[in-house]
């Protein structure tokens, strides 16, 4: 660090150059608020979001919770080939397989279950599906919960959700699992 | 007899309230004002019914939580000077107003009655006493706690303190040999005066030395930022690092009153007190030659305001420097105060005597 010279040494000039720096702070964006508080159109005078209402819009690559793809009539695109739960590097999904009523479709997943509070958030099982069924573009990001078993979303929960929007805000509600406790 | 006791009733009624109200709402403006300058927001979340009214509930939910509270005590502390600390703390600073004028005289039921809580003729030593009193309180705190952290904390304040507070007393000298009086009053009205017929004579101008000094020796004295080794919040904890509670909570008003007594101060010492330039006790005469006259209770009203006003525009300043300077490490505080402001308030002093000398008095 450079010495400092006389007038920095002095104190007091420094001293009034940063209460100027934040008092002009001050007035510009009293003068903002009082602008808009009359209705005026104008700029913010304060830089912040207010989350739980306002929300920054997302990127449309985030990688937000999970859904699992509907076909037509709202059976699950998923065919239990287990691909997603393979190359999981956090072991989070867990698949049961079972027999599609269709001859046409190899095989449905009786069970699809995905451990939140191990999922690392790496999108692999989104890469891996050869049939697009699994996707992580609802745009929730909220999903906390007291107990373990609180994070485990079933295959009824997954389906049940929707992409987000373009901005990014979640177009379904956040499913809540049943053992779930406040 | 009955009316006697009325007026001086209301006196005291009038600074207290003032006092406590005030100090309430600092803790609002100190959050608000800070958020303002930072791009902020600030604290609005707290509702009644619904109604946010910009944050104002803030610090009525601080002094409720404050109070729902555990009150601890740890188990090796002093249980009597634990307990006394913080009531000392906060009554020397509360009581310090009392002898900071807040307007002229007021004419009541045919008695002339001087606006402020006591009319003491060495006002201005009154409430530096007060103020230097109160770091038995930060020390009891800091020793009774039985906690080496907090002893260490008293220790720092009190070392603060002292070194700020006879600087303090060395710059308010060439106000008080400017007056030649240590009655707040008489100062005050001394302001009144105009020099060459159109400079009102406030301390800003008569010493502007005295008023730099006097401002940073008496944030040092109250113990806020950037003088807050004592304190120190964030990383090295101070001398109230053991009380919770309202205790704590009474650390924190103290801080506040002492703010506002700061304020009051420097506006009757610096600021003309309840003077507004060119308005005397008939109403406004300005040095061109015309006026407006005004009656008595108006002119009373206006001074009251007017000091209110300056009150309000000091705290603005002191948050201002609060807000925006970075702390001073201990050994730099103790160095502006004994080796930067003692030696300047003394300088000052020599100087102020040198041209009373030579101008005569007054």
């Amino acid at each position: 660090m450079s010495p400092m010279n006389l007038r920095q040494r002095f104190y007091l000039v420094e001293v009034l150059t940063g209460l100027g720096l934040t008092a002009a702070h001050f007035f510009r964006n009293m003068a903002r608020h009082t602008g808009r508080a009359f209705g005026r159109k104008g700029e913010s005078g304060a830089v912040t979001i207010q989350y739980p209402e306002e929300r920054r819009p997302y990127s449309p690559r985030l990688r937000s919770l999970h859904r699992l793809v509907r076909r037509e009539d709202g059976s699950p695109r998923c065919v239990a080939c287990m691909m997603c739960e393979t190359v999981c590097p956090a072991h989070c999904i867990y698949i049961v397989a079972d027999e599609h009523p269709n001859p046409e479709i190899e095989k449905v997943p009786r069970r699809f279950d995905i451990d939140l509070g191990k999922c690392v958030f790496c999108g692999y099982c989104v890469e891996a599906c050869p049939e697009d069924a699994i996707r992580m573009d609802t745009g929730i990001l909220e999903f906390s919960s007291y107990s373990r078993g609180g994070m485990i979303y079933t295959k009824e929960m997954l389906l049940s959700l929707e992409p987000a929007e373009p901005t990014g805000r979640p177009r379904s509600p956040i499913p809540i699992p049943a053992n779930r406790r406040a | 007899m009955l009316i006697d006791l009325a007026i001086a009733f209301g006196r005291v009624a009038f600074v207290m309230l003032f006092v406590l109200n005030v100090a309430a709402l600092l803790g609002w403006v100190e959050r608000k004002q800070s958020a303002i300058m930072q791009d902020r927001i600030g604290a609005n979340r707290a509702s009644i019914f619904g109604i946010t009214a910009l944050g104002l509930f803030h610090p009525l939910a601080d002094t409720l939580k404050m109070l729902t509270k555990e009150d601890f005590r740890p188990a090796r502390a002093d249980r009597l000077l634990f307990e006394l600390a913080p009531a000392v703390s906060v009554f020397f600073a509360l009581v310090a107003f009392a002898s900071i004028p807040f307007g002229d005289t007021l004419q009541v039921a045919g008695r002339v009655v001087p606006l402020q809580a006591v009319t003491l003729n060495v006002g201005v030593l009154y409430v530096f006493a007060m103020l230097s009193l109160g770091v038995y309180g930060v020390m009891m705190a800091g020793w009774s706690s039985a906690n080496n952290f907090a002893l260490l904390g008293g220790q720092r304040a009190a070392a603060l303190m002292i070194s700020a507070e006879i600087a303090i007393g060395a710059s308010i000298m060439g106000v008080v040999m400017i007056h030649g009086s240590l009655n707040l009053m008489d100062i005050v009205r001394g302001q009144g005066h105009l020099l060459w017929g159109w400079i009102p004579a406030w301390g800003i101008i008569t010493q502007p030395l005295a008023f730099i000094l006097f401002v940073t020796a008496g944030i040092a004295a109250t113990k806020r930022i950037p003088f807050d080794t004592p304190e120190g919040e964030s990383e090295i904890i101070g001398y109230f690092v053991e009380y919770s509670g309202m205790k704590f909570g009474m650390f924190l008003m103290t801080d506040m009153v002492e703010t506002i007594v700061l304020a009051g101060l420097s506006t009757s010492l610096f600021l003309g007190g309840w003077q507004i330039p060119y308005l005397f006790a008939e109403g406004f005469r300005f040095p061109w030659g015309s006026g407006i006259s005004l009656s008595p209770l108006l002119v009373t009203l206006l001074q009251v305001g007017a000091f209110v006003g300056k009150v309000g525009a000091v705290i603005f300043v002191l948050m201002l420097i609060r807000w925006t300077l970075p702390r001073f490490r201990y050994d730099q505080a103790m160095r502006l105060g004994w080796l930067g402001l003692f030696p300047l308030a003394i300088a000052n002093i020599v100087l102020t005597g040198l041209v009373l000398a030579a101008w005569g008095t007054r």
